[in-house]
């Protein structure tokens, strides 16, 4: 195989990683193979977790991964290999509370209903009976305020599920798994809609639930996360497995490296800035206040990458958002490109020459039973022909060619959007921004779950717009973003605190997203 | 690795805050409950209104008469409520409200008066309505869970067949002669109180329970809700989805005869038109047509407002030939309050 697998595989016998073995090992998968239809998705693929670890399973979209989970979660059955729970053979398919019993999955798509309340959720189906069969809420109610302070989960379970955040919601689905008697959870991207915060809050749960014996399945994109939370590593590409390790011998481009393989390409090089300070500025906004920020002034040149930073609360999506004409502004002004587009309207600010990837591409970033041709273009109709008809055959010219700039792989313009994975879901948004020559490019999250190699192809696909004289504006908490920005404005609490230039070490923004002062 | 450990003293102070929203939702949950009763204030204020307006509203005889004339409009709601909860919808329930009891009285009434075939007993008539009502059930079910057709194109159709199967065997006309069995929930009177009004009231009150405190009443609003996350629950959707249809159908032909028992009649008009002041009622009451969203006392309010509202301009005088126009405003002002009292964009 690769120089890659080569690199990182110190021994013979990498699964057991040098350690000795006491206890059989909370799940097993040898062999599994799964395929559908002509396409392979595991071939000969296996898994060892064990007891009391937290286990990560990294790999490009389409290595197996997804697969591997619903074929471990009793979801579908694998067409060869065997699975064992604790050194016994899983149940029968069918048998769903046996299942229920060994292990559970957080996915990133909600299993709650966001009608009914923390407690219902929790005991749905399984209510707690008074009199005459008839449920009692008094006792399903504490029987969910016990089993939420048992794993110390801070949600009042009368609340309607609606009302949590990303976060509290993952915590339920945790403490209901684990009031089934799952002791091995697997999470699935749990990190991609949280913030540095929240994202810290939900480590130390996991850490917490580990010492009480818990073992944990991390599946993200995300790897710095595995240096931060796992202790194993098993990487997948191509539906096999390549190579597990413990995560403390595994050096971060040798695990790029497995995961592509293909050496890891060196970082990426210093960028020359493309501001061009004679032309106008493509962005400036004086004085803006509205709901979560205010007074917030700043500008971008033509050409100038500028970073918005700040965690989730800060007031750095509402700005963006603001700048865009999602929102509307208490008072003070947005200019884009020299006008000023009417405040609160999106045609507008897209009209004064802005392109928009916006902050969650499933909710708001595209039409997901559409073509990718017809989302590609959803916001250029006056291309696809004259006097609002619009031409097939133009269409699909323009949707190849944003096809072949943005390297989205897909058979062809007319497939819809929800058979792409996700990479290559946020490159047509990304090409729909980018549809119109925007002279302003507004992006909020733009690689929030995004494989490692769309990410970086993304990233450079923005500094290549860059450096034909649009501004870009990036609001997001994620570094590998905000890295090749010229400047970064940190917003904290709603105001820009502190600009920082190009070069800074990592801690130094952080702390200032965090409002902590390093020198105090 | 300098950041992590930064990040994790920025975390040990971030759970202060939340630890008082929490408190501040453990002091919103009493309001989300009162949500259910946010319609008997206006109940109370068109009861004044009503009042003032003349004198015989608030008299017993005239609050039973209201009673009674909604209560089978009532049934009616009391299905439709259910059928939404699980994010369906059932058009057709007027037309088996008016097809139910037309079969039966086609069947039963006599050879020579109007269209009657006389070929069952009068005795037989009451489980005819309900066979007839689950039959329909039957059908509607089949189409929209087993085939996968579009529960509202599927009952807009039924709404239209059954019309016109109940026009064809009464030939345009009206069934007359009922026998004794049909006239009798319509007519009877239990501790003074007409037969009708019990068991509108009675109906609620065992749906209020099972919606509320039954594992099968909650899976209609986990149905409604998520139908995937329902199914890995371990509910049995399909199966829930099939009681809630054909018991809506049952409920219709219950009422169909109820109201054909109440005008000894079965006119081929049975029912025409009831539908839209059914669905306003259910959504003014606080049903979601999203699904997994309302409650049963919510429903029960909802028409009662409607018909309360509907005396009110009877009793005013406002002439008979203007009632409809002032329905169906009504109804949109009633949405509109309910909108802004509410708070929430309906759905």
């Amino acid at each position: 195989m690769s120089e890659g697998e080569r690199a990182v595989t110190p021994g013979p016998a990498p699964a057991d990683g040098g350690r000795v073995p006491a206890d059989p090992p909370v799940v097993e998968a040898t062999g599994i193979v799964k395929r559908f239809g002509p396409t392979v998705a595991l071939n000969g693929a296996r898994i060892t977790i064990r007891s009391g670890e937290t286990h990560a399973l990294v790999g490009r979209n389409g290595a197996g991964k997804s697969t591997l989970v619903s074929v471990l979660t009793g979801l579908q059955a694998a067409d060869e290999g065997t699975v064992t729970f604790g050194g016994e053979p899983a149940p029968r398919l069918s048998d769903r509370d046996a299942w229920r019993r060994r292990v559970a999955c957080v996915y990133q798509k909600s299993t709650i209903i966001p009608t009914l309340t923390v407690a219902e959720n929790l005991f749905l189906n399984r209510h707690d009976r008074g009199a005459g069969r008839l449920i009692s809420w008094q006792a399903t109610r504490r029987r969910a305020q016990d089993l939420l302070s048992t794993w110390s989960v801070d949600v009042d379970p009368q609340t309607p599920a609606a009302d949590l955040s990303v976060e509290q919601r993952q915590f339920v689905e945790i403490a209901r798994a684990l009031s089934f008697g799952a002791r091995f959870i697997i999470l699935d991207e749990p990190t991609a809609q949280l913030d540095g915060a929240a994202i810290n809050r939900l480590f130390d749960r996991i850490r917490d639930l580990q010492r009480q014996g818990v073992t944990f399945l991390f599946i993200s994109h995300h790897l710095q996360e595995v240096y931060d939370i796992c202790d194993m590593v098993t990487v997948f590409r191509d539906a096999r497995h390549i190579v597990t390790a413990p995560v403390a011998e595994l050096a971060r481009a040798d695990l790029v490296a497995t995961m592509t393989g293909e050496a890891a390409a060196g970082r990426r090089e210093e960028r020359a800035g493309a501001l061009d300070p004679g032309a106008a500025a493509a962005l400036s906004v004086r004085t803006l206040r509205g709901d979560g920020y205010d007074d917030v002034s700043f500008q971008v040149g033509a050409g100038e990458i500028v970073g918005l930073a700040g965690s989730a609360g800060s007031g750095r999506t509402e700005v963006a958002e603001t700048v865009v004409g999602l929102r509307a502004p208490a008072a003070g002004d947005v200019e884009i490109a020299g006008n000023r587009p009417r405040p609160g309207s999106v045609p507008a600010a897209l009209a004064a020459g802005a392109g928009f990837v916006p902050q969650d591409r499933h909710h708001q970033g595209f039409v997901p039973d559409m073509s990718i041709a017809d989302n590609a273009t959803l916001s250029v109709p006056g291309r696809l022909g004259p006097h609002g008809f619009l031409s097939p055959g133009r269409r699909d010219r323009l949707a190849q060619a944003m096809i072949e700039n943005l390297a989205i792989k897909t058979p062809g313009p007319e497939l819809p959007v929800s058979a792409l994975s996700g990479g290559n879901q946020q490159k047509v948004v990304m090409a729909r921004a980018l549809a119109d020559d925007p002279r302003l490019l507004v992006l909020i999250n733009p690689t929030a779950g995004v494989d490692v190699r769309s990410k970086e192809f993304l990233l450079g696909k923005v500094e290549e717009t860059a450096r034909t004289g649009t501004g870009v504006l990036i609001a997001s908490d994620e570094l590998d973003d905000l890295r090749m920005c010229d400047r970064v404005l940190v917003m904290f609490q709603g105001r820009v605190t502190s600009e920082i230039a190009r070069g800074w070490h990592d801690h130094d923004l952080v702390a200032a997203m965090e409002g902590v002062d390093l020198d105090a | 690795m300098p950041e992590t450990v930064l990040a994790d003293t920025a975390a040990a102070k971030a759970p202060e805050p939340r630890v008082k929203r929490t408190a501040l939702f453990g002091g919103r949950i009493p309001l989300a409950r009162l949500r259910d009763l946010a319609l008997v204030p206006a109940i109370v204020v068109i009861a004044i209104v009503g009042q003032i307006v003349n004198p015989v509203f608030l008299q017993t005889d005239n609050l039973i008469n209201v009673l009674q004339t909604m209560s089978e409009m009532a049934l009616l709601v009391l299905a439709q409520t259910m059928i939404l909860i699980v994010k369906k919808m059932d058009l057709s329930l007027e037309s088996t409200m008016g097809l139910a009891p037309g079969v039966a009285a086609w069947l039963v009434v006599p050879v020579g008066a109007g269209h009657g075939l006389g070929l069952l007993p009068g005795a037989l008539a009451v489980l005819v309505t309900l066979a007839v009502g689950a039959l329909v059930g039957v059908v509607n079910a089949l189409l929209i869970i087993r085939f996968g057709l579009n529960g509202f194109i599927v009952t807009l159709g039924m709404l239209i067949v059954l019309r016109g199967v109940l026009t064809g065997i009464s030939g345009g006309q009206t069934f007359f002669q009922l026998p004794e069995s049909m006239l009798y929930l319509g007519t009877a009177e239990w501790f003074g109180m007409p037969a009708s009004i019990w068991i509108c009231l009675a109906l609620f009150a065992v749906a209020i329970v099972v919606l509320g405190w039954t594992s099968f009443g909650r899976s209609l609003y986990a149905i409604g809700g998520n139908v995937d996350a329902a199914k890995a629950a371990g509910i049995r959707t399909d199966r829930v989805l099939w009681i809630v249809i054909v018991t809506g159908s049952v409920l219709a032909a219950l009422a169909g005869l109820l109201l054909s028992g109440r005008l000894a009649s079965v006119a081929s008009a049975q029912g025409n038109g009831y539908i839209f002041t059914v669905f306003a009622a259910a959504v003014i009451g606080g049903i979601s047509l999203n699904g997994g969203k309302g409650t049963m006392f919510g429903a029960f309010s909802g028409i009662l407002l409607l018909f309360m509202i509907q005396n009110v301009l009877t009793l005013g005088g406002v002439p008979a030939q203007w009632i409809g126009a002032l329905n169906g405003l009504i109804i949109l002002v009633a949405l509109t309050i309910s909108r802004i009292t509410g708070g929430k964009v309906q759905d």
